[in-house]
């Protein structure tokens, strides 16, 4: 679905890390970790197609990044919700409409999706918040907001950068029996964190994978946390 | 992005971007004032073709030989010109002006109590051209020779400076024209530009949830090329009205009083502000497909 070949990345200077070989398979849920700066967004930033590898390859759902047309790129994002680490909502659309943006711009009709919309919004625990907009909501709000606009498509894999970053432990544990329904659902899920506490819970809930950026390289981690 | 989408539009796809209440403003007046300059240029064009194919035609086809000779030469000369011209190819016909008609032409200058008999006035002969005219060269040096007193005014010397201004002011407008249209062009590449630079976190935003560079760029044209269509329709409105209630060209219309639109001249105004969408379409289109290519 996701495949990184001999796929290296580093900004200008040095590289971030090198010769990385990965398969993110149908239905798997990743976690991401290394210390801040290691390169944990870049890594998801080369899964969504902001970037493509300095070397090697990555292929999304088998096309190469780095050959796919800007329209390409455009059609593949459907397939893939990304919670971004600062959420990036319209701030002059109220929630509702944030939430909906992804089948807005593709061009689809949102009307028949307002049930589906509801149930999110009940989902995520923002009934209340529909028609707030964006700044009027709470950091753990806005993760959950992003949460439910990344799988408004029903898509493919979803991608969440730091999704608990700013949020208590509460909340993360809400954020995680959500991303874990998701899988449950078919859905593969990559989730960047340093939160070891966080892996540890999902360990419980569901059978996840650890990839970790160290010594310039992404690896599985063997040992249970 | 077909003509369709822009006119009908899809009012959720407009709210993707925010409005912009003051520049939207801005760039309304702008189409308004240029569309209202390029009525004008256009009417400047118009009036300038006019007075210079008039010039044309009513000059080129006369001219006058004058016949300054002492009193007792004067019929033969006359006739001997006459002769001439009798033989010159281009000459339709020639014809010597009558005491009243010198008179009349006089009367202006000196009163209507000048005794024309009395003084060493000369005689006029009207020639009038067919087809392309003589060879005004060939028949001054004929004159030279066979009638001394004759001078040959074939109005060229004034008349083609005349016409060549004309039809200069009539290229000078239409290239006035052209200037505004690239003129508004810059204008809303600018303002689109501005526009594009104020949104570019909202244009992150929407490629990152999957849309097309089309889909971006068609809520950004649509938006400028409605609001430069308002304004263009304004400013033409306005410049139109202002031209029909120009006084109206008398009989002798000069330069000034024939400054407009005569019968289905008034059609080409209308032009503009179609015109104006169109380029603001290109402009807006241009610059925000150029600015995506930015964003990953
Ligand atoms: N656009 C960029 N240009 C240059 N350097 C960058 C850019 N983005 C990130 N970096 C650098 O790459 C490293 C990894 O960044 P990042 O992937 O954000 O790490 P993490 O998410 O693990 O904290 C950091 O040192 C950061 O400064
Ligand atoms: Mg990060």
């Amino acid at each position: 679905m996701i495949e990184f070949q001999d796929a290296s990345m580093g900004y200008g200077g040095g590289k971030l890390f090198s010769d990385v070989s990965l398969d993110l398979k149908p239905g798997s849920f990743h976690f991401l970790t290394g210390p801040s700066g290691a390169g944990k967004t870049t890594f998801l930033k080369l899964c969504y197609l902001e970037l493509v590898p300095t070397d090697g390859r990555v292929a999304i759902f088998g096309q190469d990044s780095r050959k796919m047309s800007r329209d390409d790129v455009a059609v593949a994002r459907r397939r893939i919700g990304v919670v971004h680490q600062d959420c990036r909502f319209l701030d002059h659309l109220p929630m509702s409409e944030n939430i909906l943006l992804p089948l807005t711009v593709a061009g689809r009709d949102t009307a028949p999706e307002m049930g589906n919309l509801e149930e999110l919004l009940a989902w995520v625990g923002l009934s209340a918040q529909a028609d707030a907009l964006p700044p009027e909501l709470s950091g753990g709000e806005r993760q959950r907001a992003a949460l439910a606009r990344a799988v408004i498509m029903a898509p493919d894999v979803i991608v969440a950068d730091e999704p608990t970053g700013n949020v208590d432990w509460d909340m993360s544990l809400r954020l995680l029996s959500l991303l874990v329904e998701l899988n449950k659902m078919g859905k593969s899920v990559v989730v960047a964190t340093h939160d070891m506490n966080l892996i540890r819970q999902a360990k419980a809930q569901t059978q996840t994978r650890v990839l970790r950026i160290r010594d310039r390289t992404v690896q599985q981690a063997e040992v249970d946390l | 992005m077909s003509l369709q989408t822009i006119i009908m539009g899809d009012p959720r796809a407009d709210r993707v971007v925010p409005p912009t209440g003051f520049t939207a403003n801005l760039t309304v007046f702008a189409a308004a004032a240029m569309a209202f300059l390029a009525v004008f240029a256009m009417a400047l064009s118009f009036a300038s073709g006019r007075l210079a194919d008039r010039w044309e035609s009513e000059l080129a086809q006369s001219s006058t030989i004058r016949i300054s000779a002492p009193a007792d030469q004067m019929v033969a000369q006359t006739e001997a010109a006459l002769r001439v011209l009798d033989q010159t190819p281009g000459v339709a016909s020639a014809r010597v002006l009558s005491e009243a008609e010198q008179q009349a032409l006089l009367t202006p200058w000196f009163g209507p109590d000048l005794p024309v008999a009395n003084l060493p006035i000369p005689q006029l002969i009207e020639v009038i051209e067919e087809g392309a005219g003589y060879d005004a060269e060939g028949l001054r040096l004929r004159l030279q020779g066979e009638v001394p007193g004759a001078v040959l005014d074939d109005h060229t010397r004034w008349r083609k400076p005349l016409v060549a201004a004309a039809e200069r002011l009539r290229t000078l407008g239409v290239f006035s024209i052209a200037l505004i249209a690239a003129t508004t062009g810059v204008i809303i590449t600018l303002a689109a530009g501005a526009a594009l630079a104020a949104n570019a976190q909202i244009i992150d935003a929407l490629r990152l949830i999957g849309a097309r560079d089309v889909y971006i760029a068609r809520a950004f044209v649509r938006r400028f090329t409605l609001r430069t269509l308002i304004g263009a329709a304004a400013g033409t409105a306005f410049a139109m009205a202002a031209i029909a209630v120009l006084p109206p060209a008398g009989g002798e219309g000069g330069f000034l009083t024939g400054l407009g639109f005569r019968g289905v001249e008034w059609f080409w105004p209308l032009v503009v502000p179609p015109l104006a969408a169109f380029v603001s379409f290109w402009a807006t289109r241009t610059a925000a497909l150029r600015r995506l290519k930015q964003v990953t």
